[in-house]
């Protein structure tokens, strides 16, 4: 099993979910996070003082799938999250040594 | 007095005394989420503080007797002699005076973000409001500085540059936020900001309209430069740092219109036509530049209580030697320049600000270095990179996230 983690845009998350639940997927864990990349921050003006934002938002997706469809499943993440331009996030996949669904008590593959 | 009167009198009184949460609202939203609630209760203080302190012998000494151009006495001690036999006329007027009272102090909050401690600041009020509000209250309004003639409408000497200059004196022996001004201190909900600049406004018409103690054209006057030099600051403000600063900001339109309503503050019953369009203006364009006095100047003022009420109201009541228009309300106080006035009112306008400004940040001073050397009027840094909310008052604004 592997846990596919991808750092990507808030606004690009409901395509992302669209299309990984189109070719399957069943469920993820979605937190938002914070962050910086090349992107760097981005700087806000108040009262014509400037600050310096260097955490921008980002969303975290986290999904465990079975071996043989992790880089199928990777390439359908990044095509939904891509827009081209810096900041577009990461995708990185790990290998995952236990899995049990809580309600029934089922380990390993069967717990995807 | 008139039931017409007695009636917009207690209108007004409570359209002011939903100010101070509209303040509250207004620096809350500016200031850090960890210390959010430390400043609404600071404001919310003022609140449950001074109304008592007001009728227990503030009102006294800041009105009776009338004829002392000085200070009042303990005639109307705890509403001594206060009947009801002028239709409640004279109690309507003391609610609505004590509602000034009450957000005076609390403007000083904005300045001391972050750092004060609560303590300190409990017994700041009301020392404070006796011996730095009742006193100015008095000379402006029937004391010897109204006497000269110099005017003060609805409270921009006797409270706008009053808490301004105090502001100032207060941070300079309190000390900067650790880390100011290298690291940026943003607003964490503009979204507050904003309801809170809408309350404000809204409850300025009662500030301004009602200080003609009547429902009268005066009044309606007030009504109006209320109105249109709170548009015009909001205006102003936008438009400078839109060229200035490249961005249209919901702080500069919130920041303009506050400016805007402090300056017409003491001319709002003097003023008409057009005048109070350029009050406002000048007052949004020049407080969108005093703001940025605290950087240069390294006084941490942390929400611009300086930069905007004491500038602000600085500005208005300079500018009655220009614009005040007697005749239009067939009234007895000098004209302007702009209406065939000598520079005499001018003059006054100076003097009046001056004593007040020396009077409030000399004692005001003096009040915080007494407290320091006491009681202590600043928290542990550890307190202070905590935050206030949960340190001092056991509580958090949000649960369950912000890493502000």
């Amino acid at each position: 099993m592997k846990l596919i983690t991808a750092v990507v845009k808030p606004f690009k998350l409901d395509e992302v979910k669209a299309a990984l639940r189109s070719a399957g997927v069943v469920g993820m864990t979605v937190t938002e996070v914070r962050g910086f990349g090349r992107q760097g921050g981005h700087t806000e003006t108040y009262r014509g003082a400037e600050y310096q934002i260097d955490f921008v938002p980002k969303c975290k997706l986290e999904l465990v799938v079975e071996d043989a469809d992790a880089d199928r499943l990777v390439d359908v993440l990044v095509e939904g999250a891509r827009t081209g331009k810096i900041g577009d996030g990461k995708v990185w996949v790990a290998n995952i040594e236990t899995l049990v669904r809580i309600r029934t008590g089922e380990s390993g593959p069967d717990a995807v | 007095m008139e039931s017409g009167n007695v009636a917009w009198i207690l209108v007004s009184a409570a359209l002011v005394l939903f100010m101070t949460p509209g303040l509250a609202f207004f620096y809350g939203g500016m200031d850090r989420s960890r210390n959010v609630l430390n400043m609404l209760m600071m404001n919310f203080y003022c609140v449950l503080v001074v109304p008592i302190v007001w009728v227990v012998i503030g009102y006294s000494l800041a009105q009776v007797p009338f004829d002392n151009g000085f200070i009042g006495g303990f005639d109307a001690v705890m509403l001594k002699g206060i009947g009801l036999d002028d239709n409640g006329g004279s109690l309507a007027t003391i609610a609505y005076l004590g509602m000034f009272a009450a957000i005076t102090p609390a403007l000083i909050s904005g300045a001391v973000a972050d750092r004060m401690k609560f303590s300190a600041w409990a017994i700041f009020v009301p020392v404070w409001s006796l011996i730095v509000y009742v006193p100015v209250f008095k000379w402006v309004f029937g004391g010897w500085l109204g006497q000269r003639g110099s005017l003060d409408f609805a409270g921009g000497t006797a409270i706008h540059v009053n808490a301004g200059i105090a502001a100032l004196a207060a941070v300079l022996v309190l000390g900067k936020r650790r880390g100011w001004p290298q690291e940026g201190h943003p607003p964490h909900s503009m979204p507050l900001v904003m309801i809170g600049t809408g309350i404000l406004w809204f409850g300025w018409f009662g500030f301004n309209a009602g200080s003609a103690l009547a429902a009268n054209g005066q009044a309606v006057q007030a009504f109006m430069n209320t109105f249109l030099a709170a548009a015009a600051g909001g205006l102003a403000w936008v438009l400078v740092e839109w060229k200035r600063d490249g961005h249209p900001t919901n702080l500069g339109a919130a920041s303009g219109i506050v400016a805007g309503l402090v300056a017409i503050t003491p001319a709002a019953g003097y003023v008409s036509g057009a005048s109070p369009i350029w009050i406002g203006l000048l007052a949004g364009v020049i407080c969108s530049y005093t703001v940025r006095a605290k950087v240069r100047f390294g006084f941490d003022d942390s929400l611009d209580v300086v930069g905007v009420h004491f500038a602000g109201g600085l500005v208005g009541s300079l500018l009655i030697g220009f614009f005040a228009n007697p005749a239009f309300f067939g009234g007895e106080f000098r004209e302007g320049l702009f209406y065939g006035g000598s520079l005499r009112l001018l003059g006054e306008q100076a003097l009046a600000n001056g004593v007040a400004i020396v009077w409030s940040f000399g004692l005001t001073y003096a009040i915080m270095v007494v407290l320091k050397r006491t009681m202590g009027v600043r928290v542990d840094p550890e307190v202070e990179a905590n935050g206030l909310d949960l340190e001092l008052h056991g509580e958090t604004a949000y649960h369950g996230g912000g890493l502000h």
